[in-house]
């Protein structure tokens, strides 16, 4: 692997992360840390595979890990329902991709790490369940139940927002 | 959920979304969704959802890559050198090590008996840009933990920081000049605390300013209490530094002092 070819795979590495974590600082340092597991164990990439998909198995396996972790450490988790009206969006433009952050930010990371490995990066379903070490049926359906949440959530249904289980972070993390 | 689709599979909608049907398959699928306007609708919604997502961070991608996050690409091709992090820490110890080597030195040679040779009101003035470069030479390269308080939680940064250094303190806008503020830490100072303002532009080029209570001195009142602006600069870091009503201020960044000077002008004119 050369370097060249790492770094080239950067911006792509960052955006995704940023729509992961929701946050810039939080995605890079998800990025850097991801780069250097990449670098310390790039033994383990099969020469000629598909190197893109490799780093994105690194980055959901540090991903999974820090969640984990944040689990461990938080103790009590934070409702994002309650969180969420004291997000204040300025007006305009922005509002709108606050709110398709903030509605992301509210879909479970399994959900969401599918969700946004199929539509950013264009994996195949089948790459995903590599990616992510889950079999293509549980994609499947962590993909459908993503994208009609989300789209619940855009379209503002309140009644659907009030379905606990699909809310709650970490959830299925244990 | 799969209930609810009972015409046409869940699949062939995502597979169609997706882009990932033949265009035979692709041509059948929507003559069956012509009949099926509840399945017609989820494809709409969830094509519009896609589309959003591909543009939310879409301008991330045209942005210069941070050189933290280029460097540690690099160390790909060092193979057999297995310093990734260890340089990263390493590296922060070190720098963080000589601003220390370089304070005490400094403060050797200024508090010593050369400190004489320089005007008394000036002394703690020259410190202060010192300190201010230093400052920026730790922090500015974090990665991790530029500040303690990012700019999100601007109003609190602002409360806490004032709190600390006894001071309304005001955060000047540059995103004129195209730098947004990303938050702040609070510092420990010769003469109590300080507090540190990072901001970075598009090129993830960051300049800090560094604020905290200025001692006039014995005798130097008059002459610390306003200055004009001074100048100091050590391997690339640059600052400009004064002093209002008592209060030490000093911008700094590795840029040049043409480029730095407007920019520590707009923050005199804020404060």
């Amino acid at each position: 692997m050369q370097s060249g070819e790492l770094e080239a795979q950067i911006p792509q590495l960052r955006r995704y992360a940023r729509s992961l974590t929701g946050d810039a600082w939080a995605a890079d340092d998800l990025v850097q840390d991801t780069l250097e597991r990449a670098c310390d164990r790039w033994q383990l990439w099969k020469a000629g595979s598909d190197l893109r998909a490799w780093l994105f198995t690194v980055m959901h396996n540090l991903f999974v890990d820090s969640a984990r972790r944040a689990l461990r450490q938080a103790g009590q988790r934070v409702d994002l329902e309650d969180a969420a009206p004291e997000l204040v969006a300025p007006a305009g433009a922005t509002e709108q991709v606050l709110d398709l952050q903030r509605c992301l930010q509210r879909l479970p990371e399994e959900q969401r790490e599918v969700l946004l490995l199929v539509t950013l990066q264009d994996l195949s379903y089948e790459e995903v369940a590599r990616v992510t070490g889950t079999p293509v049926g549980t994609v499947m359906s962590r993909l459908s139940r993503a994208r009609s949440r989300l789209r619940e959530l855009m379209e503002g249904a309140p009644a659907a927002s009030a379905a606990a289980p699909a809310v709650l972070p970490f959830k299925r993390m244990k | 959920m799969k209930q609810d689709t009972p015409p046409i599979d869940e699949a062939s909608l995502h597979a169609l979304v997706d882009g990932r049907l033949s265009a035979q398959e692709q041509a059948e699928l929507q003559r069956r969704l012509a009949q099926d306007p509840e399945a017609a609708r989820t494809v709409q919604a969830w094509q519009a959802q896609r589309d959003s997502l591909r543009a939310l961070h879409a301008d991330v991608l045209h942005e210069p890559v941070p050189p933290a996050l280029a460097q540690a690409a690099r160390q790909v091709g060092n193979e057999g050198r297995r310093i990734d992090s260890w340089q990263r820490w390493g590296g922060m110890a070190a720098s963080v090590a000589l601003a220390f080597v370089a304070g005490w030195l400094a403060h050797l040679q200024w508090g010593g008996s050369g400190g004489e040779l320089l005007a008394r009101g000036a002394r703690p003035l020259n410190d202060f840009g010192r300190q201010a470069v230093v400052a920026h030479v730790v922090y500015s390269p974090e990665v991790r933990h530029p500040v303690e308080v990012p700019a999100a939680q601007q109003e609190h940064l602002v409360q806490w920081l004032s709190k600390r250094l006894g001071r309304t303190l005001k955060v000047p806008d540059l995103s004129a000049q195209g730098y947004e503020l990303v938050g702040g830490r609070l510092l420990p100072g010769e003469q109590g605390a300080r507090a540190q303002f990072m901001y970075q532009n598009a090129s993830a080029e960051r300049i800090t300013l560094y604020v905290g209570a200025i001692d006039a001195g014995k005798g130097g009142k008059a002459a610390a209490n306003e200055t004009a602006f001074r100048f100091t600069h050590e391997d690339g870091t640059a600052s400009f530094y004064w002093v209002d009503r008592g209060f030490g201020y000093a911008l700094a960044g590795r840029l040049d002092r043409s480029q730095l000077l407007p920019l520590a002008e707009s923050v005199y004119r804020q404060l």
